[in-house]
């Protein structure tokens, strides 16, 4: 740790850039995207930058596939109602497409504790995907993300808000 | 701790260092404190202004920074400075039968005066109006820019001399700021002092940035960014914002808490089938070695205070509870929590004796504190969600994070309930504090 503490003086030294060294830094811009709401279709939302990936017009638009948020009840990842639905249809949509992919992204609502949080939005993420492999999707097409409370859908601290919020969002990533 | 493999990243970041902005900090981005309550009986105690060295000093106020540390800790109740008969700056002109007539145990007088080498010196005295004892005195250089933090260092010496605990208002604090409305959020990790005074951003993300955590010298955070689409946790070095990805593996990289000797982390992983639970990972030899294996959720591990265990939560049985488990091969979990249907977050005390946690209180999360001898639990927040629990380094205060009419805010509360403050942001949401170890 010594010797890397000495060589980075030295870099930022021989770089000249001590003067600036106390500014914030900026993850890699070539993986920091612009934020996008899945529910908007894409609109009104800021999108400076050339990744598209996660554009909701990615894939496909017709009948139920179009819906792409599965919601939860509190404490649950049981996916029920319309939720069985639209995986089964996704399900099927990507058991005939071998080569698309999509990444699970799981949410939870606000109450509680963040990391605790965010094992229960990988817990429903891996519910989506367990039923979509039982329906026909492989492990190859399916990549899971666990946000927890960090990126709700909606603000407030009310039970409308966070029945929007305990999710999880399909994206397609082509 | 850097090897080979990772110097591309960090020259990355090194090289977007001169593309971040060289903006000021807006000043308003400030927290304002406020005390939510004190002791029933403070100390009364003067705060006489120093002398000032303009324009050496900046205009800083030297004493308006001691009295609001000592008011912001709830034990003191400071003199307004418009009742103060006279403003000495030395002891020898201090009349200490004035200063008790009206009503002060304690007086400080002090006095900022430039060196010969450019530096600002501040010198203090403190007495004590009923035996009319010089307790303290002392001399804290420094720079312009270390002036303030030379008056944090009065408050420290002050309050100990008085309360007989070391004062932690010389130390700093991280937390996650939070800016715009779902969906487009913009996450920014702020370092600031324990007032809120001098916040500084050390990283900004459009995606989301979460469990900041000190090592115990004070010069490296490690925490958890989503940038890319997914978590990874980061180490970074507070100096100069030096970072390094330790870990990027499949599913859930969480939690991060660095071992007592700053050598280890403690994080948890998911792994692809999204089953977290707790890891050690030595930083210099990237071994990591899995400590629990369990369906359930094991996380948000931290290490004892003699860095041979972890406290964990984890919902194996129902719900989550805290357990801790030795970091040898084969050590079993053992339940530490028992009292509410919901534990978790858990936090030790410095001197190992409390574990401050996130308890479910009827319908509210609240922050409480077991003894971890007698297992008695007290709840020391009084908010709905109130979360994010963390230390002082002198083990008197916690941390945390809550809400206020729909508004975050930081709060701070001593272990004995008895004190608290506020911090308000009044610009986005401020969570997840915390209090950053004592700095030599």
């Amino acid at each position: 740790m010594r010797k890397s503490l000495v060589l980075l003086i030295v870099m930022l030294a021989a770089i000249g850039l001590g003067a600036c060294g106390k500014k914030p830094v900026k993850p890699d811009e070539s993986s920091q995207q612009t934020t996008q709401d899945p529910n908007a279709n894409g609109a009104g939302v800021g999108s400076a930058n050339a990744d598209s990936s996660d554009d909701t017009t990615q894939g496909p638009l017709e009948g139920l596939l179009a819906k792409r948020t599965i919601y939860f009840d509190f404490d649950s990842s049981e996916i029920r109602g319309e939720g069985t639905d639209i995986v089964a249809a996704h399900a099927k949509y990507l058991a005939q497409r071998g080569g698309m992919k999509v990444r699970l992204e799981g949410h939870t609502d606000e109450r509680g504790s963040r990391e605790y949080n965010i094992g229960l939005g990988e817990r429903r993420a891996q519910a989506v995907r367990r039923a979509l492999l039982l329906q026909g999707a492989t492990e190859a097409q399916l990549s899971t993300v666990s946000y927890g409370e960090e990126r709700p859908a909606a603000a407030g601290s009310d039970e409308a808000a966070w029945a929007k919020n305990r999710r999880v969002e399909i994206v397609y990533l082509q | 701790m850097v090897k080979a493999a990772r110097l591309t990243a960090w020259i990355r970041s090194l090289v977007l260092v001169p593309l971040a902005a060289c903006v000021a900090w807006p000043a308003h981005a400030q927290l304002q404190v406020d005390i939510l309550q004190g002791v029933t009986d403070p100390i009364p105690i003067a705060i006489v202004p120093f002398t000032k060295a303009s324009p050496a000093d900046g205009g800083l106020d030297v004493a308006d920074v001691v009295q609001k540390d000592l008011a912001s800790s709830g034990r003191f109740k400071t003199m307004p400075r418009t009742q103060m008969r006279n403003q000495p700056t030395r002891s020898q002109d201090v009349i200490l039968a004035d200063w008790k007539a009206d009503g002060n145990d304690y007086v400080v007088v002090g006095r900022v005066s430039t060196l010969a080498d450019g530096q600002l010196a501040v010198d203090y005295e403190l007495m004590n109006t009923l035996t009319g004892q010089t307790m303290g005195s002392q001399r804290f250089t420094g720079t312009q820019n270390a002036l303030r933090n030379a008056a944090h260092r009065v408050s420290d010496a002050v309050y100990e001399k008085i309360v007989g605990i070391r004062g932690a208002f010389a130390t700093r604090i991280v937390y996650v700021l939070v800016e715009g409305q779902p969906p487009t959020q913009n996450y920014k990790l702020i370092v600031a002092d324990t007032d809120g005074e001098n916040p500084r951003p050390v990283l900004e993300s459009r995606f989301p940035l979460m469990s900041p955590t000190w090592s115990s010298d004070g010069q490296w955070l490690a925490y958890v960014s989503f940038e890319g689409r997914h978590s990874s946790v980061f180490v970074q070095r507070v100096r100069d914002g030096q970072r390094s990805r330790v870990s990027a593996r499949a599913g859930i990289n969480g939690a991060p808490t660095f071992s007592p000797d700053g050598k280890k982390l403690a994080l948890t992983l998911g792994g692809t089938n999204g089953n977290p639970d707790i890891y050690t990972l030595d930083l210099q030899s990237q071994a990591l070695v899995r400590i629990t294996d369990d369906p359930a959720i094991d996380t948000e591990a931290v290490w004892a205070a003699d860095g041979q265990s972890l406290f964990f939560t984890s919902d194996r049985a129902g719900g989550p509870q805290i357990y801790q488990i030795g970091i040898r091969p084969g050590d079993k979990p053992k339940r530490v929590t028992f009292g509410s249907t919901y534990n978790a977050r858990p936090r030790v005390s410095p001197d190992g004796t409390l574990l401050a946690m996130v308890t479910l209180d009827g319908n509210n999360y609240r922050i409480g504190v077991q003894d971890l001898k007698s297992g008695a639990v007290k709840v020391l927040s009084k908010g709905r969600q109130d979360e994010s629990p963390s230390f002082a380094p002198n083990g008197a205060m916690v941390i945390y994070s809550g809400s206020d009419s729909g508004r975050s805010v930081l709060a701070t509360v001593s272990v004995d309930g008895l004190t608290g403050m506020r911090l308000k942001s009044d610009q986005g949401q401020v969570r997840e504090p915390v209090w950053g170890p004592f700095v030599q």
